[in-house]
């Protein structure tokens, strides 16, 4: 391919447009190419977020079925569900935390184990983290996101920079929480076991 | 990207934007001056950006009250020889239809770009109409964008085009062109003109009959001069790669086609369509006549393929076209590269390999968007829930309108059983109420009241409708992105605005069952809409609280916040507020010692405390986090 595939997956609320936003902001400070496809409307919080993005040659704002190279779960029923875009040498970081969908809570389904489900990814370059509770521990969960770009940055075939993705979150980010989303990027580069 | 950021003078400065914020920015460069819309998904971004700069660009902006009015107000500013954009969601035309089609009739002087934004797969909406057909219906000159940086590139060029043949231009996208962001280099920027000036001239500007008939003829004169242009321009292209297929493609499948042919490297020629009516004839007889085979890729309903079969009939060319209406290309929902490599799979005779990694099969919980914790809807539908029960009420009709609350279709709600559009809410209840001895209760939200509910319940009340009509005012357009409406005191500028009242409104009419209720005082709230229901004839009730995600922020601005709690010990698992007023913050978890217990979600609760207010035993706290 011409170009690295990425998909952000996870629910409204958790900061997936964000995020995405920025690694598209770190491609443009690079010189590089890239084309991003978000849906917005109907499920400010709590519904499925998924955003698509390309970096390199290409014009398609969508993946094809087997073309994801990385997989960003901030949620691990959510990266499950956007699997049958990966190929088999697709690294996928999950975030262990679940939100439990209100099907769930009603009785309607059930939520899975989270363990099962990672073992169900066998085959995958499956990287777990505990992204929420990093995010807790450097001081509001609301970092999430910026834990999983960190995370996101040590992937090796990641074609971006450490350094740019840093300059993108400072140009993105009001400057009054730029001590804590450092540090949340910081702590989920250093977490990710690879 | 900061709004502001659209603003700068500096050509050859590049964004990462969102194709609805490029769009603003083409029309900043053109030198617009006036915009109008009514936001809808997936347009509503432009609004939202409009919102913020317009004062600062010296652009005069609106919420218009629906997209008819919209579409009246920007024909008005062009008549007057400003560059005025208007822009809505697909269905959103078909609401603006009348003033549409007349525009075409009268023209413009000053620049008129009519931005329409479709919705293939319906990510939000109830139909995928393909509202290019909209430009042949008309008459109008048509372009198709693919990328962010078109977006920009081709509204800059819509206004020229429409200077040029004083026709008002539609400006079709797309849900994936719309939410596409791309890195966009800028252009520079024409001058503003500031206020306009109507030169008076009734034979041109006022369709009587007389005037009409001429009207008509001028505007096919129009359109085959468009023709001319259409043939030269630079929005239509050719890839040239070699060989004896083509493919003719535009708007966003174009992007599929892209990729798809440069990963295999096929050798195809590629007609790229971005002036799309009037067709571009002369271009596409040349390149049909250059090949043996023709495929084309476009979303939804096989308009360029009609129209290339046309031409190839009367040119009487002679080459094989693959397309929808032979069975190669899907007519439903949004394409992506697959769609593209299935097509070619058929039409070429050729095996793409494609490995995708096979996930074993989990049976993983569905995710639908849901009324938000905190949402005053759910207060509301509880409670009208609960009164249609108390009451032994069955099989009342619930007629429903377009926005967040629609989603009271689902478990346990199940508040709307029947819905066509915007406004609908009320002219459905009206003919049910007719047709059938059974209860109607009709559910409107308060942007959606004023956008076309007004003319429907003036009606209710003239020919003595039986029914319930609930006004669920949040104090905002909530589900586009909190817009506001003619019911607030803002306006689309930000300034302060004078504001109607719902409830003088609706007395105004003559109504006399009008009452308002806080829906978080449930009991009140149960109590009004037993009233109603019991009450023959008209009764509205305005169930006016803010949208939770408002009083959130504005909570949190203020360093205010608590949630709420169960008490274990007093609970009794009665399952009123789990599985009644069914909250997203309320779960049912098994313990370890194996009971099962309600939960309240703690960075999901919102602090309501409507689960408190029913609890009958007392078992809900507040918890005030310092």
């Amino acid at each position: 391919m011409n170009s690295v595939n990425l998909i952000f997956a996870g629910v409204g609320g958790q900061g997936v447009l964000t995020a995405s936003s920025i690694v598209g902001k770190a491609a443009l400070l690079s010189e590089m190419n890239v084309v991003m496809s978000e849906v917005h409307g109907m499920a400010q919080r709590g519904g499925v977020v998924v955003t698509e993005m390309k970096i390199g040659d290409a014009k398609s704002p969508l993946i094809g079925v087997g073309e994801a190279d990385i997989i960003i779960g901030f949620e691990p029923v959510e990266a499950y569900r956007v699997l049958e875009k990966a190929h088999k040498d697709t690294y996928v970081i999950v975030n262990t935390e679940p939100i439990v969908p209100i099907t769930a809570s009603l009785g309607d389904s059930e939520y899975p184990d989270v363990d099962e489900l990672l073992a169900n990814m066998q085959g995958l370059n499956v990287l777990p983290l505990e992204a929420t509770d990093i995010a807790r521990k450097v001081g509001n969960s609301i970092t999430t996101n910026i834990v999983m770009l960190g995370a996101l940055s040590k992937i090796p075939i990641f074609p971006i920079k450490k350094e740019v993705l840093i300059e993108a979150i400072k140009q993105t980010i009001n400057p009054r929480f730029h001590d804590i989303n450092l540090r949340a990027f910081q702590m989920g580069y250093e977490a990710l076991k690879i | 990207m900061k709004y502001q950021n659209i603003l700068i003078d500096e050509p050859g400065r590049k964004e990462f934007l969102l194709g609805n914020e490029a769009v603003v920015r083409g029309a900043l460069e053109a030198g617009l001056d006036f915009a109008s819309t009514y936001p809808g998904t997936p347009s509503s971004e432009i609004g939202n950006t409009l919102f913020y700069i317009a004062k600062k660009a010296g652009i005069y902006f609106e919420f218009s009250t629906n997209e008819k009015v919209a579409m009246e107000v920007s024909a008005a500013a062009a008549a007057s020889g400003l560059r005025a954009l208007v822009f809505f969601k697909h269905v959103g035309l078909n609401v603006a239809a009348d003033a549409f089609m007349t525009t075409a009739y009268i023209g413009t002087n000053g620049g008129l770009v009519i931005l329409t934004a479709d919705d293939p797969s319906m990510h939000s909406s109830q139909n995928e109409q393909d509202n290019r057909y909209y430009a042949q219906l008309a008459n109008m000159p048509m372009v198709e964008p693919s990328s962010a940086q078109e977006m920009k590139d081709f509204m800059k060029e819509a206004f020229e085009i429409s200077e040029a043949l004083k026709l008002p231009v539609l400006f079709h996208t797309t849900t994936r062109v719309n939410h596409v962001r791309g890195i966009v280099e800028y252009g520079d920027m024409k001058e503003k003109r500031g206020k306009g000036y109507f030169k008076k001239d009734p034979n041109k500007y006022v369709p009587i009959p007389s005037n009409s008939r001429r009207m008509h003829k001028e505007l096919l004169q129009k359109i085959e001069k468009a023709r001319e242009i259409v043939n030269n321009s630079k929005l239509n292209h050719v890839e040239w790669n070699g060989g004896d297929i083509g493919i003719i493609t535009s708007g966003v499948a174009y992007n599929y086609v892209y990729d798809v042919v440069k990963q295999l490297g096929l050798k195809v020629n590629i007609l790229k369509l971005g002036f799309t009516h009037p067709f571009p004839d002369k271009i596409v007889k040349d390149f049909i006549s250059k090949h043996k085979r023709i495929i084309i890729a476009e979303e939804l309903e096989p308009y360029l393929e009609r129209e290339t079969r046309i031409i190839a009939q009367m040119n009487d060319i002679s080459v094989e076209i693959y397309g929808k209406l032979n069975g190669f290309f899907p007519r439903v929902y949004e394409y992506n590269p697959d769609v593209i490599k299935d097509a070619f799979e058929k039409i070429l005779g050729i095996k793409i390999p494609r490995e995708p990694y096979q996930p074993k099969k989990v049976d993983l919980p569905a995710r639908p968007p849901v009324l938000c914790p905190g949402c005053p809807h759910r207060a509301t539908y509880y409670a009208a829930m609960m009164a249609l029960k108390q009451l032994k009420i069955k099989d009342a009709i619930i007629t429903s309108d377009i926005g967040c609350y629609t989603l009271g279709i689902q478990k346990p709600y199940e508040m709307a059983d029947y819905l066509l559009c915007m406004g609908s809410s009320i002219g459905t209840a009206v003919g049910f109420s007719k047709a059938t001895n059974q209860k109607v209760i009709g559910f409107v939200g308060d942007s959606t009241f004023f956008h076309a509910s007004i003319p429907g319940l003036i009606d209710a009340y003239h020919n003595r409708a039986n029914l319930v009509y609930v006004v669920l005012d949040n104090r905002t357009t909530a589900m586009t992105g909190h817009q506001p409406h003619p019911g607030l005191p803002m306006d689309g500028m930000g300034n302060k605005a004078p504001y109607v009242d719902i409830e003088k409104l609706v007395r105004g009419i003559g109504i006399d069952f009008v009452k308002t209720v806080d829906p978080y005082d449930i009991k009140e709230t149960i109590k009004v809409f037993k009233e109603a229901i019991k009450h023959e004839g008209i009764s509205v009730i305005i169930a006016k609280r803010e949208c939770a995600l408002l009083w959130d922020a504005a909570r949190r601005k203020q360093g205010e916040w608590w949630v709420y709690e169960i008490n274990q010990e007093k609970c009794t698992q009665c399952g009123l507020c789990s599985d009644w007023l069914a909250c997203v913050a309320i779960y049912k978890k098994v313990d370890e010692d194996g009971v099962e217990r309600v939960y309240i979600n703690d960075a999901l609760c919102d602090g309501c405390g409507v689960c408190a207010t029913i609890c009958p035993f007392d078992a809900i706290d507040k918890r005030v986090i310092e």
